[in-house]
């Protein structure tokens, strides 16, 4: 597989945005969220990824750089190159951070599951963030701001109650194609914008490897599968391989429990989140 | 209106707190004293402007009945000026409705109850409310006007039966969410309305007014971009941005008779062929399946 060419190649012109639209939606949008509920700040994990140096551009200029805690939790076989990217992105916006490493207490823990494999170790790391996030967004009365992107929450490539946990989530509805202009677009260094996606679980980790298809590809069927609503035989004949499609779609069936609220067992006439139907932004 | 014929309109493209119907009048109380120092005459506001769009089970909390006692606040501020805002109404048989209420000098002039309730993709309105059954124009101080309500006039008929009512202008109020992402500057929703707006204001040789609220609801995002177009269906003024604005337009309201000299296409309207081609499909369609 090439690596990602996530600027160098020309955008699948249905994916393809107007930045400085998106842009301006999205930093209101985060104005607005946080103001209204009565807080000023927002606190995120910046891993030093393209996802969470967008959120965090798009934070620092909605609530000023003041407003803003970027928290970086590395763990002991995390990228170094991940945290000095992390630490660019925390100077050139001016943002207040925090370093928070992860490795006693996730080593603590897996002393007891030494047989831990890979995914039970990235799962324990990105909900042990999630702790820390929301511990500091007390102290620092702030709200967390999410960085799951549309591609990873129809995959279910996320943890749930882990890194797909916040308040806010300014970036759900972009395709991880859509991440990269708006990125690009914002200001993001070029090296973040380019370098391949990785959960960074451990040095030369690639998302694409791991999922086994290219960020590219995949944003394209899902904007047939999802936004435009194609049938399989619509699919096959725009040329998707058929295992690429029954697999695709098995993901976002079988991830669909992480994008909702735990299943509640109906007893009383008015249940939550059933007929007790209330909006979320309720009185602001 | 001035002796030369000329109406002052503001559209109050404003946001609205979800279910708080204190503050949003309040509010309401600001734009009018802020729209009455700008000299307009008529003030529009958003749809469901008394208490946001998103509402769910909170329409029955943010209902208000046409006999009770906050109508006494909302008539207030028609003092100075004619004002359209958008309220949850709760009629004596406790159906709810998402109205739009045209108030002048401490009076209500006519409640449209919203026909066309949208209940698909973002949309559930109808599980909230109950559907108006009538479009109807109504005298004011500025000529014969007509209301509809956002999704109203995503249906042709319904400016169309207003148009062969005579009506001088439209309002519409609306809280239209954006969405629709491309290389644009617009959002494929304000491309839509732009373009419909346009074309029943050209059609129909009459002023339409669109206001579109702003803010955020749940994550949705509300686009503005109200508008003032003219019977020829040019655009008098628009705020094209999402921010909160008083927006200004001068009408002159012989544009509607030069328009409609000029281009008789009220005059040419063929209705009672409409009526029977319409009657014939209907019947046609009504005994086979399409």
């Amino acid at each position: 597989m090439s690596a990602p060419a996530s600027l160098s190649e020309p955008v699948f012109p249905p994916l393809a945005i107007n930045p400085e639209l998106v842009r301006k939606i999205l930093v209101r949008f985060i104005q607005n969220e946080v103001q209204k509920v009565g807080f000023e700040r927002g606190v995120l994990g910046l891993s030093g990824g393209v996802d969470s140096s967008l959120v965090a551009t798009l934070a620092s200029e909605a609530l000023g750089p003041t407003n803003v805690l970027a928290v970086i939790m590395p763990y002991k076989s995390s990228d170094l190159k991940s945290r000095s990217d992390a630490l660019q992105v925390v100077q050139q916006l001016g943002i207040n951070h925090l370093e928070v490493e992860i490795t006693p207490q996730i080593d603590a823990y897996f002393e007891r599951f030494p047989d831990a494999d890979q995914r039970r170790r990235g799962n324990k790391m990105a909900r042990e963030r999630m702790t820390i996030l929301y511990d500091q967004s007390s102290v620092f009365r702030a709200l967390v701001i999410g960085t799951s992107n549309k591609t990873e929450l129809l995959l279910g490539y996320g943890t749930i109650y882990g890194d797909m946990a916040s308040a806010i989530n300014p970036v759900g509805d972009l395709y991880k194609t859509q991440v990269w202009q708006l990125a690009d677009a914002v200001g993001v260094p070029t090296a973040i914008v380019q370098k391949a996606p990785s959960a960074d679980l451990w040095a030369g980790q690639s998302d694409e490897t791991e999922l086994g298809f290219a960020y590219r590809m995949v944003d394209q069927f899902l904007y047939y599968l999802v936004d435009r609503r194609y049938s399989k035989e619509e699919l096959s004949r725009l040329g998707f391989e058929p295992a690429f499609i029954d697999d695709i779609i098995r993901r976002v069936r079988d991830n669909q429990y992480k994008r909702r609220l735990p299943v509640i067992a109906k007893l009383s006439s008015r249940t939550v989140d059933q007929e007790f139907r209330y909006p979320r932004d309720w009185g602001h | 209106m001035s002796a030369d014929g000329q109406l002052t309109v503001g559209l109050a493209q404003v946001d609205s707190a979800l279910g708080d119907l204190d503050r949003n009048l309040a509010r309401h109380r600001e734009w009018v004293a802020r729209a009455v120092a700008a000299g307009v005459k008529l003030l529009v506001f958003p749809e469901l402007s008394l208490t946001g769009y998103f509402l769910r089970d909170l329409v029955v909390d943010s209902a208000i009945k046409l006999d009770g006692p906050a109508m006494k606040d909302l008539l207030s501020l028609s003092g100075d000026l004619d004002v359209v805002l958008g309220a949850v109404i709760e009629e004596p048989d406790h159906r709810y409705f998402n109205a739009s209420l045209y108030l002048s000098r401490g009076e209500l002039v006519h409640v449209h109850r919203k026909v066309y309730l949208p209940t698909y993709g973002m949309f559930d309105e109808q599980r909230y409310l109950a559907s108006g059954d009538r479009f109807r124009s109504f005298k004011t101080s500025y000529g014969r006007a007509g209301m509809l309500v956002c999704e109203d006039i995503w249906h042709l008929s319904s400016a169309y039966i207003l148009s062969l009512e005579g009506v001088d202008m439209i309002i519409c109020p609306s809280a239209s969410p954006g969405r629709g992402l491309s290389t644009d500057e617009r959002l494929g929703t304000a491309e839509s309305y732009n373009l419909v707006c346009r074309t029943y204001a050209q059609f129909l040789t009459t002023f339409f007014l669109y206001c579109n609220r702003v803010g955020y609801e749940d994550g949705a995002n509300f686009w503005g971009g109200s508008m003032a177009i003219a019977p020829n269906g040019d655009i008098i003024a628009q705020e094209e941005d999402a921010d909160e604005a008083l927006v200004l337009a001068t009408l002159d309201l012989g544009d509607v008779r030069r328009e409609r000299l000029a281009n008789p296409l009220l005059r040419d309207e063929r209705v009672e062929l409409t009526i029977n081609e319409l009657r014939r499909a209907w019947h046609e369609r009504t005994r086979k399946p399409f």
